[in-house]
């Protein structure tokens, strides 16, 4: 017990005195995350406006998959890029395995479907209601697309809090693909597993922290981004 | 009958120059939904003038036509005629529509006349004159940056009409624009369309409230299971009504 309380002190130091080691961890992951984020938000709203608005064959389809791969385990999302960017697969040319490069693009696969799925949601929702308006108007399907994704706008912000929640969060895409490498590719994920596995509770225990922290600043974002929505009835 | 002094067209078309619209001519008009005929073999001519009312018991197809007729929807046969011509991107284009339950973005009130415009294409500078202008008209100058969902809903509606009038359109179509507003935003309603007629433009309206069409309508089409059972000059039909739905319509009888 008093080994735990000690880590605990420790952790609380490391984080207190903006411990090198702990704040360059901390950019990395936020640093990945955050880009993984944004190109996953710009092929989401694409994607997701895209299916709400034009009417093609297999598009339930697509929609239907887009649901599933929410859930995509990230191992799996890790997996599939390892495969790609190993030295004997398609981009093993490019030499991106183990790099922060490679991690960005394994969270865009993560984050892309819920960001998606979402975003086709929001838009369809609006859409239900807007439909005959704009096409009284004569907006063209890309017009439509583009005035669901303004006036969905909360939502979207919503959707992309969810993504850059998940990203955050997320272990084994970031462990494959970037192999935890000291300076290079370790995020606060990998850390917390690696350091506990080696018996370094405290730096497990200060980044532990620092992504609850992260974790409850996304919700409170969310919550703050609903409340304002629904005062201007943009809900 | 018609007042001869009006060019064939209508009066806002042939002000602009542009070639005619009206009059719009529907012949043998089909319209069926899951096997069941809405709109059955319907023949109607409207004419370039005035305020035309389209009456009828629930469930007649009024808002069907109406959505037939501005193409929202398309016929299961027969045609749809502006002057002769079938419907394109350049006549729709001169259309508007206000549906009965007001359509808002969220957007502030001049933002939703602002994108109504941008639509249409119209550029910033003349976007910004009419949004004023529009805004006015309608007496929502001193709300044109609230929150357009936040309106009450006389406010709303007139709101919609203001974006509606804002495209300058030679024929305008409403569908029951008053059904759930109080008297006196009723009113306001009733005088943007009398205004609006004034100018030039063609109003077909979709009520039910008799006390509306008497009111604003100079022809009546009484429209009973997606048929049309007459089409009069106002005064000749409110005096004596020739169809027997019609009478028990006008007489506040339930009308099957």
């Amino acid at each position: 017990m008093t080994g735990f309380i000690d880590a605990f002190h420790t952790a609380l130091r490391l984080i207190a005195t903006l411990d090198p080691q702990l704040i360059e961890i901390v950019l990395l992951s936020l640093q990945v995350s955050l880009l993984a984020v944004v190109a996953a938000s710009l092929i989401g709203f694409a994607l997701g406006g895209a299916l709400a608005v034009y009417r093609f064959p297999g598009r339930g389809m697509v929609t239907a998959v887009l649901s599933a791969l929410m859930g995509l385990p990230p191992v799996v999302a890790g997996l599939i890029v390892y495969l790609l960017l190993s030295n004997a697969g398609p981009l093993g040319v490019l030499q991106l395995l183990y790099t922060p490069t490679a991690m960005i693009v394994a969270q865009v696969i993560l984050v892309t479907p819920i960001i998606a799925a979402l975003t086709r949601q929001a838009c369809e929702d609006l859409l239900e209601e807007y439909d005959e308006q704009l096409r009284s108007l004569g907006a063209s399907s890309s017009a439509i697309i583009g005035t669901l994704l303004w006036d969905g706008r909360y939502r979207l912000i919503t959707a992309v809090l969810a993504g850059f929640g998940r990203a955050i969060a997320e272990v084994g895409a970031v462990m494959i693909v970037g192999g935890n490498i000291d300076h290079v590719t370790r995020t606060m994920t990998t850390a917390i597993a690696l350091e506990t596995s080696k018996g370094n509770i405290a730096l497990a225990l200060a980044l532990g922290i620092v992504l609850l922290v992260i974790a409850f600043a996304v919700n409170a974002a969310l919550m703050g981004v609903r409340r304002f929505a629904v005062r201007l009835a943009y809900a | 009958m018609l007042d001869p002094t009006v060019p064939p067209g209508g009066l806002k078309a042939a002000l602009d120059g542009v070639r005619p619209l009206l009059p719009l001519e529907l012949r043998r008009l089909t319209y069926a939904a899951s096997g069941k005929r809405v709109i059955d073999r319907l023949d109607l001519t409207v004419e370039e003038r005035g305020i035309t009312a389209i009456m009828g018991p629930n469930g007649a197809g009024k808002s069907v036509l109406l959505r037939l007729m501005h193409g929202l929807i398309a016929p299961t046969s027969g045609e749809i005629l502006w002057a002769g011509k079938r419907m394109d991107r350049e006549l729709a284009r001169r259309q508007a529509m206000v549906f009965q339950k007001p359509v808002l973005l969220r957007r502030s009130a001049a933002g939703n006349i602002w994108h109504a415009l941008g639509l249409r294409g119209i550029d910033r500078g003349e976007r910004a004159i009419r949004v004023d202008g529009a805004l006015k008209l309608a007496g929502l100058e001193r709300l044109a940056s609230m929150p357009a969902r936040v309106l009450s809903g006389g406010e709303q509606q007139r709101l919609c009409l203001a974006r509606a009038l804002s495209l300058e359109p030679d024929v305008l179509f409403l569908d029951e624009p008053t059904a759930s507003l109080d008297p006196a935003s009723t009113l306001a309603i009733e005088g943007l369309l009398i205004a609006a007629q004034h100018r030039g433009i063609k109003v077909v309206v979709v009520t039910h409230d008799v006390g509306q069409a008497r009111r604003l309508a100079q022809d009546v089409v009484f429209l009973h299971h997606g048929r049309v059972t007459e089409h009069e000059e106002a005064k000749s039909f409110f005096a004596s009504p020739h169809s027997e739905p019609a009478r028990a319509f006008l007489a506040g009888g339930l009308v099957l």
